[in-house]
């Protein structure tokens, strides 16, 4: 572990080794991965009753802080923390007006004046929530809800629990991430969980331009060629292909990428008969990835959004939880001393 | 040093107290719902003793817990299952040990969020007293009454037997 992951790993867990931010899975280990997984199942639950709440987060308000758009996550957050029965403020803040660092710590101090319990961030700049968990007063949590091309862990952590739904376990899997992992904050999340929790073999399959130049450093094998890369597979995790990388001249075409990368029946059939096919979401249909495949009987789309409520439900909860139990200790250290 | 009771014989003082209970009721259809995870392994018991066939309900009320602002969460938490509409049912919800009450007041409001029950039957293997809620059990195995330091704990699932256990506090 470097000096950045060890401070990251002192910041986002407890003494006791509870969460009480959620911001990278790096220093997380398997253990506490596993309790994430394990409670959103029981949130799986809480989701198939006449009243979907549970009384968790009563009275605690969360703000869903995005400074960058995104439709599917913040409704998937308010939902579960509506469940958690907190209250919920929506905020989308269009971070060009001002200087970002600025607007930044001005948005946090108004927001800390309204007693917010919790921030969920979704910020375009790499490690903007670490640094509010940094600055942030002690007691309020901090989620990571994506930030720049660096983490997206309730993404991953959904995307495993999903995995295990259908698999059953991690250990002995082969799964393959394909399309652009250059500037996938999902795909580094991914790999980190599948690694941490045992798969066999992390594939990444993409072109030379859409790799990141320490790629090896990942642990991942690499794979150019998709025809190649599909063999064995178990779990085939297609990303969505940003329209803009296009014109960034990264890419041919989209017909050319199609032809190249896109998920077609014709490939998907080179894995093994049962490999599930995910997606983060919204799907560019014909361009990673074929309509029939999308949604077809290997597809797990769907499960992946209704995952995603529950895991977010266990880290918002768990992480809660683990702020309330340090404020705990630490009045009952005062009444010691 | 008290002596612990045999748990099948509680068990048949427990059968014997919730039949003349659900008479009295005129409770005719009766569902069970144990809490994990002593009262579980009871429900189960006493489904069988009273011939019930309908399955069983399992409480995990850690979602629930009145403690959630001091502890923070139960990383063991399992699912809830209650596989049959709670609305209009009769419910007999059986626990090991009952003391503060707290647990009997979070099984009830999370079995009022699966819908609201016709009645609620409470019947425990042991009381302990120490009550901090207004809550009392319908069916008790057996009254006992223990030191500040000294806890019991259902072993199971078979057989089930009490285990003392003692804190240095």
């Amino acid at each position: 572990m470097t000096a950045q992951d060890t401070s990251t790993t002192s910041l986002q867990l407890t003494e006791e080794g509870q969460l009480r931010h959620f911001l990278t899975l790096d220093g997380l280990d398997r253990a506490l991965l596993t309790d994430i997984l394990d409670t959103a199942d029981s949130f799986i639950e809480v989701g198939e009753r006449s009243i979907k709440k549970v009384p968790l987060l009563r009275g605690r308000t969360v703000v869903n802080l995005f400074f960058e758009s995104s439709t599917r996550t913040r409704s998937t957050f308010e939902l579960a923390a509506k469940r958690l029965s907190a209250d919920v403020l929506n905020l989308d803040i269009n971070t060009s007006a001002t200087s970002k660092g600025e607007s930044l710590s001005d948005t946090l101090l108004n927001l800390e004046a309204m007693a917010s319990d919790m921030f969920v961030v979704r910020h375009s700049q790499s490690g903007a929530p670490h640094f509010i968990a940094e600055s942030v007063t002690p007691g309020v949590a901090i989620i990571n809800a994506g930030d720049g091309r660096h983490a997206h862990p309730t993404q991953a952590m959904l995307d495993m629990l999903t995995i295990r739904q259908h698999k059953g376990r991690f250990e002995g899997l082969k799964v393959a991430i394909v399309g652009d992992i250059l500037h996938s904050r999902v795909a580094r999340s991914q790999i980190r969980a599948l690694q941490e929790l045992g798969a066999a073999e992390v594939r990444v399959i993409a072109p030379a331009t859409l790799l990141p130049r320490s790629v090896e450093a990942l642990g991942c094998t690499v794979e150019y060629d998709m025809t190649r890369g599909m063999k064995d597979l178990d779990v085939v995790i297609m990303l969505r292909l940003q329209k803009e990388r296009m014109e960034g001249a990264l890419l041919p075409s989209e017909r050319e990428f199609y032809r190249l990368y896109g998920l077609s029946r014709e490939k998907l059939a080179l894995a093994h008969p049962d490999c599930i096919v995910m997606h983060p979401g919204p799907i560019n249909r014909g361009v990673e990835i074929e309509s029939a495949v999308a949604d077809g009987p290997q597809s797990v789309i769907l499960d992946q959004v209704t995952n995603g409520i529950a895991i977010r439900m266990a880290v918002m909860s768990m992480a809660m939880g683990g702020q309330m139990a340090d404020r705990n200790r630490q009045s009952l250290e005062r009444k010691v001393l | 040093m008290i002596q612990l009771p045999d748990v099948e014989q509680l068990l048949q003082q427990m059968e014997a107290d919730l039949r003349q209970t659900l008479a009295r009721r005129g409770v005719t259809d009766p569902v069970m719902v144990g809490i994990r995870t002593g009262g579980v392994w009871l429900a189960e018991q006493l489904n069988q003793r009273l011939g019930l066939s309908g399955p069983l309900g399992e409480l995990d009320i850690s979602f629930y817990r009145d403690d959630f602002s001091r502890l923070g969460l139960n990383p063991r938490v399992k699912p809830s299952s209650l596989p049959f509409d709670t609305e209009g049912r009769d419910i007999v919800l059986i626990d090991d040990v009952l003391m503060s009450g707290r647990t009997i007041r979070a099984a009830m409001n999370e079995i009022f969020d699966y819908g609201r029950p016709a009645s609620i039957i409470l019947a425990v293997l042991m009381d302990l007293g120490k009550r901090e809620l207004p809550i009392q059990p319908d069916v008790t195995g057996q009254v006992v009454s223990m030191a500040p330091n000294q806890r019991v704990k259902l072993r199971g699932p078979a057989p089930l037997r009490l285990e003392l256990r003692e804190t240095s506090e």
